[in-house]
């Protein structure tokens, strides 16, 4: 292994990015590209819900009760409708998600201390939103029944059981929080991948890989020149990833950046390999971008717990999610971003994570040394 | 005479059941501009690249500058330069980078790099061209650039596969003088090539067709193919119905057709001729000319081929 040639191949390869803004703006602009993309656009947060009222009682108590629910911010009053409106049509026209209905007498009949039937219809449709909207519904009927139960008793009672949640590392329930680390490790091994893929496949097209092989560049050093450089760009892109959701989303890494960046570089080598890997069986660039494209961004999205549970899934999905190093990492990254754990925290994702490494270069290795190609 | 730079010794290489090289057996001497030979799919750059180590032979052997290319195809490869027709260079960079990258990959550094790499932008008359970008020069400096770039470890023996593929006449005659200092200062070229005034140009050349060696020797001593016959050119109107005419005659040894000139092989000029305008009169299709040419090469590889087919 000399360190001067796989010295000139990384410089080369740096020249040839510099030289292809095309390549560098996939690199670098992407990632932050997508990572506004997905943050902004992958939200499973619900507010400001569409709520329509039909107040049948005009009372104190029915205007105190919709303030309470367009004062929490999850809803907004959207229509105010007359008795025996069309509430069909309302929803058909998703001019309202829900249609919130207080009957006539509801201040009387509680005064007298009767139970008072209240109303809630829901749009169903897009159903993760109702059942949120429901839960918020549901926080909020709870917190007005202890008020009534207080004001009829005419002085201050605690409820027999007081439940206090608290969410701990995302208080608020914001599905960013939980996204972004996974996000990291989808971009890091798509561009990845596709970066080394296509960088050596580029000079099979072009013929240089030959010239190459007729060098007496050996293959430890070819690929030792391909990754640095790819590797140095994908730290540099998490580094923006971590700068942009500082300032975007505000989500801050409560861990060590010394071990964040440790278990970043242990996934991007087995990336690279992946990449190396591709590039071995891929022909022309077309092919290495479709195939490399497919290999990292279905499992780094789909297997990977990035947006779906793991645990929801069936049970033969789960036995391949195994194989999927985004899995391991995004587990990680969470801890370390969002909980401010320790790698330690995390043996055996680091373990698998170390293994993928060393299998994956290690074919890539096998590949690329073969004697004919 | 001193041990050959390159010797093949029964080469042969097989893709599954296509027989890619034949039985190859030949020796290149050292200086010597030795030219490979045959059409499309003949074999040489298989040759070529068994000799670079880029393929492992079935069978037989080789040996370049004394190693055995089967056991130890690195060290042929740290002594050899490989050139292609695609001259392999990276289009973005710049002249001097793709210098400087070949150079560092060879693992020239220091003064010895510095010096190989002026000593290569001489040889290739690229001064003053080194901040170019390789895309936008014209094909014959690119050429240049690619041998230059093939030559920074100062090989004793160089391969060039087709390197006047798709180059302007003037770059080509401009390349084989380059070609000529190169092998007036030692070094062994092997070229592969599909234009026959460029074989003749060679000191001694294989012709290949479908993998088999038909045809080894110089220039001089395969034009003596024909030594005792003559070869006639004959221009007539209808030219296919004479060629399948002629070649019903014994005393024709061969014709071939050459764009629409008939190339005649006859033991006498003037008997031969006389015959012919004869022949071709009684059809109605008399010759325009039937005069006596000097062989060309090409003559010779369709003599060749043809003899080679004859015995198969």
């Amino acid at each position: 292994m000399n360190p001067r040639k796989v010295w000139s191949v990384a410089w080369k390869e740096l020249l040839q990015s510099a030289r292809d803004p095309l390549s560098l703006g996939m690199l670098l602009g992407v990632p932050c590209m997508m990572l506004l993309l997905y943050g902004y656009a992958i939200n499973f947060d619900v507010r400001h819900i569409a709520l329509a009222v039909e107040d049948n009682d005009k009372s104190a108590v029915s205007r105190e009760l919709i303030a309470s629910f367009v004062n929490s911010t999850y809803f907004d009053q959207v229509a105010d409708l007359p008795a025996g409106a069309d509430l069909r049509r309302l929803t058909e026209r998703r001019q309202a998600k829900g249609v919130l209905i207080i009957p006539e007498g509801a201040a009387r009949d509680l005064a007298a201390g009767k139970t008072v039937p209240l109303q809630l219809l829901l749009d169903g449709v897009d159903a993760n939103t109702a059942t949120t909207v429901l839960g918020y519904a549901s926080a909020l009927i709870a917190a007005a029944n202890v008020q009534e139960v207080a004001a009829a008793s005419g002085r201050l009672q605690l409820a027999p059981i007081d439940f206090q949640p608290r969410v701990w590392y995302n208080p608020e329930l914001k599905s960013t929080r939980f996204l972004i680390p996974g996000l990291i490790g989808f971009i890091l091994m798509l561009t990845a991948v596709l970066s080394t893929a296509i960088s050596v496949v580029r000079e099979k097209e072009r013929g240089t890989m030959e010239q190459l092989r007729v060098t007496s560049l050996k293959p430890g050093e070819l690929i030792l020149g391909k990754t640095l450089p790819y590797l140095g760009i994908s730290l540099l892109a998490t580094v923006l990833i971590l700068v942009a959701a500082r300032f975007l989303f505000g989500i801050a890494v409560a861990g060590s950046y010394f071990q964040l960046f440790a278990a970043t570089l242990v996934y991007l080598i087995g990336a690279l390999g992946l990449g190396l890997l591709v590039s071995s069986v891929a022909d022309t660039q077309a092919v290495a971008f479709q195939g490399g494209a497919l290999i990292s961004m279905l499992p780094a999205i789909f297997l990977s717990g990035f947006i779906f549970p793991i645990r929801s899934m069936p049970r033969a999905l789960q036995i391949v999610t195994y194989a999927v190093p985004a899995r391991y990492f995004n587990v990680v990254l969470r801890g370390v971003i969002l909980k401010g754990a320790g790698l330690e925290s995390y043996p055996q994702d680091m373990a698998f994570l170390v293994v993928y490494a060393l299998v994956v270069m290690g074919l890539a290795y096998l590949r690329l040394a073969r004697k004919e190609v | 005479m001193a041990s050959p730079a390159l010797e093949a010794d029964h080469l042969t290489k097989r893709f599954g059941d296509f027989v890619a090289v034949d039985d190859v057996s030949f020796d290149v001497h050292p200086g010597e501009v030795f030219g490979l030979l045959g059409s499309n799919g003949a074999g040489k750059s298989t040759v070529i690249r068994l000799f670079c180590g880029l393929l492992a032979p079935t069978s037989g052997s080789g040996r370049v500058l004394g190693i055995d290319i089967a056991k130890d195809p690195e060290g042929v490869r740290r002594r050899i330069g490989y050139m292609t027709q695609r001259f392999s260079l990276y289009d973005e960079l710049t002249v001097r980078q793709n210098l400087n990258f070949f150079g560092g990959v060879y693992g020239l550094r220091g003064r010895a790099k510095t010096e190989r790499l002026a000593w290569a932008i001489q040889m290739a008359d690229l001064g003053g061209k080194e901040d170019l970008v390789t895309r936008s020069l014209p094909g014959g400096w690119k050429q240049r650039l690619a041998l230059a770039c093939s030559l920074l470890h100062a090989p004793r023996l160089v391969f060039l596969d087709e390197p006047t593929g798709g180059v302007d006449p003037i770059s080509r005659r401009r390349f084989w003088g380059l070609i000529d200092s190169l092998s007036g200062e030692g070094v062994t070229i092997i070229v592969t090539t599909h234009y026959l005034d460029e074989a003749e140009r060679c000191d001694r050349i294989a012709l290949l067709d479908t993998g088999k060696l038909v045809a080894l020797g110089s220039v001089a001593e395969l034009k003596e193919v024909f030594a005792g016959r003559a070869v006639l050119e004959v221009i007539c109107p209808r030219y296919l119905e004479a060629q399948e005419r002629l070649e019903k005659e014994d005393w024709v040894h061969e014709v071939s057709l050459f764009g629409d000139r008939l190339h005649v092989v006859v033991d006498d000029a003037e008997e031969g001729r006389r015959r012919i305008l004869a022949l071709l009169e009684s059809d109605g299709n008399t010759p325009a000319t039937a005069e006596r040419i000097v062989p060309s090469l090409e003559d010779v590889f369709i003599h060749s081929i043809e003899a080679q087919g004859g015995k198969a």
